[in-house]
């Protein structure tokens, strides 16, 4: 019976040493010099190099900094688009009656199996056509999918999550007068907010963290954001680089973990109430 | 859709006057329908101009030779031409295919045996169950980033944390990302390290499970085994069935991390030349989006074909409690 009981936490221990590994590893040698990330088999480093960090930084013409306002940008702007649009597309499909909602609704479930890469060719012609890739401004395609709600899985998380607000405010809000807007506008949209917090910040991580989208759509440097700028350094392979580059990988990790520590308990209820059905 | 038990139904004809004394007793509904697609439009555009349109432009794109650069002028019509290229011309097409295919099948079991075993360790209440739940997650949202992807392949390389461990026990490892044999696995151990979002999916179904029915068990005498197999698995078997449809899925897609391990060619020896990457370098390498649109098609046949399949076989062993919630 002793062993039993030890076993469970012995196992968690190992097993979160395991997982945990690989992260330590990459904190501890993104201060460690060349030869230290070569020679030195401790996970920290004997002496501390810093200069990874403002090395990588400025590792290209570009400073690094611009690559994450860049990545900032995309990301902030795509948290508001996806809060407003699936917003207001989830209000429909939990709240008011129209002809053809069901078809809609399988349409949208549909559409949350589809693969991405899927459309990622067509778009990329159509966003081309219309003079949206490249430029000065090469961020559109990136976010007016988002402002169109075409992030099904967000729709369908505002849904089960509406689904669980009393009925009976909107009654008492119609009766007040409330016309489905005014229902929307008093009653929903305040009683929302933790279904947008939680898509706020799936949007948030997910997008820093999307590489596709953004190799497709950005080619130029200057207009980078933080995952394209990091295959950079993987081009320039040398041993030299290794520092920098796992310093800016671990600077780009950061805001995902900041959130994460925020938000821990938030971001594991979220996949829950969107992962099964309520 | 059981919406108007506690209101009067609109449709009937003892509506109160309250309810509905704008524009008398059908305005209420009508007003309803049209609200509905004003709240809907957006989502209704962008499923017609992001979605619906591309699909239907990605399937004529892909019985032409268009190549973006030139005009569309240029462009021609070849029939099934990319289709018989990518079955009989084109070996890394099918190399492609194997490769997605010993990842997604390969990585979506181990994932979710890891997810569901550290799920059955968790699901019970003691100090800390929270905070390794939590540290079992972080890996969910780190994963699937360049940032960690870099980290993973070196710590895979010659130099690398793997190796030093290895060398504990007097192993000497070699650069396994390199290796054709061995850089596929290191990618599919990146995938089931990120174990932590069907784990937590995992753990809300295990909750579920009526405690009942362990105890009946363990009076008939059941080992722990017996109990896991005659009551976790079926009882969890929803579960199980919605995290295989979604990770599988996933699976398929894999590109980031076969993109950072390769710098973008598929190597070593195409051996992580995922579908996806393959796609890319058509299209955006080699300009051939014609050709592109072809394979676009041909993975959404077969996830759909893939995703059918899971279904069908899960009548077999999905089992749906009477009282479902």
């Amino acid at each position: 019976m002793t062993l039993q009981r030890l076993a469970r936490p012995l196992t968690l221990v190992l097993l979160s040493a395991v997982v945990l590994y690989p992260l330590v590893w990459m904190l501890g040698s993104s201060f460690k010099s060349p030869s230290e990330v070569l020679n030195n088999v401790s996970v920290l480093p004997d002496e501390w190099t810093p200069a990874n960090y403002t090395d990588g930084w400025n590792n290209f013409d570009v400073s690094f900094g611009r690559f994450f306002v860049n990545s900032a940008l995309v990301a902030g702007l795509t948290v508001v688009a996806n809060c407003v649009s699936c917003l207001l597309a989830a209000y429909a499909f939990a709240r008011l009656k129209f002809r053809l909602r069901g078809f809609w609704f399988a349409l949208m479930i549909g559409t949350l199996l589809l693969p991405g890469h899927v459309l990622i060719v067509p778009q990329f012609v159509m966003f081309k056509t219309f003079g949206w890739v490249g430029g000065d401004w090469p961020y559109a395609p990136l976010i007016v999918p988002q402002l169109l709600a075409t992030e099904a899985f967000f729709v369908f998380l505002m849904v089960q999550f509406m689904r669980g607000v009393p009925r009976e405010l909107d009654e008492a809000a119609t009766i007040d007068g409330c016309t489905p807007y005014g229902v929307f506008r008093h009653v929903i949209l305040p009683l929302s907010r933790p279904a947008l917090v939680s898509t706020a910040i799936f949007s948030f991580i997910w997008t820093w963290n999307d590489f596709f989208r953004q190799l497709v759509y950005l080619s130029d440097l200057e207009k980078y954001t933080a995952p394209v700028a990091l295959t950079l350094f993987i081009d320039s392979s040398g041993q030299s680089s290794v520092g920098p580059m796992f310093a800016m990988s671990v600077l780009s990790l950061a805001p995902v973990f900041l959130f994460f520590v925020a938000f821990q308990r938030m971001l594991v209820e979220g996949i829950n109430t969107s992962g099964l059905k309520g | 859709m059981a919406t108007t038990t506690a209101r009067p139904s609109p449709t009937a004809p003892t509506t109160g006057p309250a309810a509905s004394q704008r524009r008398g007793r059908p305005a209420q509904r009508k007003n309803d329908g049209v609200a509905g697609y004003v709240f809907l439009s957006p989502w209704l555009l962008g499923l017609l101009t992001i979605t619906a349109i591309p699909m239907l432009m990605s399937l004529y794109l892909s019985f032409t030779n268009y190549d973006v650069l030139s005009d569309w002028e240029s462009m021609e019509w070849v029939g099934l031409e990319n289709y018989r290229t990518m079955f009989t011309e084109d070996p890394s097409f099918w190399h492609a295919v194997r490769v997605t295919l010993l990842f997604a099948l390969v990585a979506t079991p181990l994932k979710l045996a890891a997810a569901l075993g550290v799920a059955m360790l968790l699901n019970r209440s003691f100090k800390g169950a929270g905070l390794f739940r939590g540290l079992f997650y972080l890996p969910s949202l780190l994963g699937g980033s360049v940032a960690l992807a870099i980290v993973w392949v070196n710590m895979f390389n010659r130099d690398g944390a793997f190796n030093q461990f290895l060398s504990w026990f007097g192993i000497e490892g070699k650069a396994w990302v390199n290796d054709p044999d061995f850089a596929l696995g290191t990618l599919i151990l990146l995938a089931v390290w990120q174990f932590g979002a069907p784990m937590v999916i995992f753990l809300a179904g295990l909750k579920q499970v009526p405690v009942e029915l362990y105890e009946a068990a363990s009076v008939d005498g059941a080992n722990p085994w017996r109990k896991f197999l005659s009551i976790t698995l079926p009882m969890l078997s929803p579960v199980i069935f919605f995290n295989l449809v979604l990770e599988t899925i996933n699976g398929f897609q894999g590109f980031t991390s076969a993109f950072v391990l390769s710098n973008g060619t598929g190597g070593p020896v195409d051996s992580t030349l995922m579908y996806t990457l393959h796609l890319y370098i058509k299209g955006w390498n080699e300009y051939q989006m014609g050709y592109a649109s072809a394979m676009a098609w041909v993975f959404l046949l077969a996830i759909g074909l893939v995703t059918a399949v899971v279904f069908r076989t899960g009548k077999f062993w999905v089992h749906y409690s009477d009282g479902e919630d």
